[in-house]
């Protein structure tokens, strides 16, 4: 809630500052900010309900069922690939990985799924490729992929 | 049918289908149907209370902040000033990661370094000021500590490496791209 009432703020005294300066050019730069959300609307609405489709499918409790602390490399891949397909809204994800804890999720298996929950986004690479191309797209979420299991790795020793 | 309609055929095409699917899981389950659309009204929402400002702003920037500025500060060589307004750009967002692929885009039409863009794409994803407060309070101290410490040497290194990897030919293509979604 504070974070959108910064970000609206923000972008209201930017709007007032250059209205103050140049009406002609606030009226480009709002046009360039409708043209920017038009590109990526279309792949954002698909992505909206694809993310609501996966979440509905996938409980809390399943998912702590194949990552308990016994589940070892095995849980961890599991983990990583749900933290990779899903994306889920940042102020539920860490409730979310703390009621999977409490549910006999292992630490190594959580830092697995927040890390790449973070990193890895599947359901995002259709906007990403429009920026980035399919190559960068891949390799930015392969090493943020490799990366997560690193975070696992020493989450699983130090905690 | 005209070129008109079927380009943005082709555009709705991924959301049409997932139209199709979500239609489809409710005729068969209608509880978990309308789950889905609670929880995609959810993000709507979520959507709502951050991404129009950060388009806003985009749009601000792109028509006050010269490129020869962009480039002193996030060019080639902007050095350690580039890679630190990286991480602070990422880190005081907002919003999804699919917010930070557009704001990728200006900074790279203004003659951002590629690195210094996958820098803000990182600490986006990973680091984000607002979601590290949530993070302590639910997961403990220990837990984000060691993935924040960890991930300021994860998104270095992979950015830093993607600009490596990446060839002078698909560095090209993406400035290409950028200049396309304008």
């Amino acid at each position: 809630m504070i974070v959108t009432i910064v970000f609206y703020g923000l972008a209201a005294i930017g709007l007032i500052v250059s209205l103050i300066k140049s009406k002609e050019k606030t009226k480009i730069a709002l046009k360039k900010a409708w043209k920017a959300f038009d590109n990526i609307l279309p792949q954002f609405l698909g992505i909206i309900l694809l993310i609501g489709i996966i979440l509905s499918l996938l409980t809390p409790q399943q998912i702590s069922q194949v990552i308990g602390e016994d589940s070892g490399w095995i849980g961890v891949l599991i983990a990583s690939v749900i933290g990779s397909v899903t994306l889920i809204p940042g102020f539920l994800a860490f409730p979310l990985a703390a009621a999977l804890l409490d549910n006999g999720a292992g630490y190594m298996q959580i830092g697995a799924f927040v890390s790449t929950l973070m990193m890895v986004g599947i359901v995002t690479m259709p906007v990403e490729f429009l920026y980035f191309g399919k190559k960068a797209t891949f390799l930015r979420n392969g090493m943020g992929f490799v990366f997560s299991m690193l975070v696992a790795v020493v989450m699983g020793v130090l905690l | 049918m005209n070129k008109k309609r079927m380009e943005i055929l082709k555009k709705y095409r991924f959301f049409l289908v997932m139209l199709v699917v979500s239609l489809v899981i409710l005729l068969l389950n209608p509880v978990l149907g309308k789950n889905v659309y609670r929880l995609t009204v959810d993000s709507v929402f979520e959507m709502l209370g951050v991404l129009p400002p950060i388009f806003v702003l985009i749009g601000l920037l792109d028509v006050w902040v010269k490129k020869e500025t962009m480039v002193k500060y996030m060019g080639k060589d902007s050095g350690i000033v580039g890679v630190l307004l990286g991480f602070f750009l990422g880190a005081a967002a907002a919003g999804p990661l699919y917010g930070a692929f557009p704001v990728a885009g200006v900074f790279l039409r203004k003659g951002s370094r590629l690195a210094n863009v996958f820098i803000i794409v990182g600490a986006w994803a990973s680091m984000k000021i607002p979601l590290l407060l949530f993070e302590v309070s639910s997961m403990g101290m220990k837990f984000t500590l060691i993935r924040l410490v960890m991930d300021v040497f994860g998104v270095l290194i992979i950015a830093y490496a993607m600009e490596k990897i990446l060839t002078k030919d698909d560095e090209l293509h993406i400035y290409e791209l950028a200049r396309k979604m304008e």
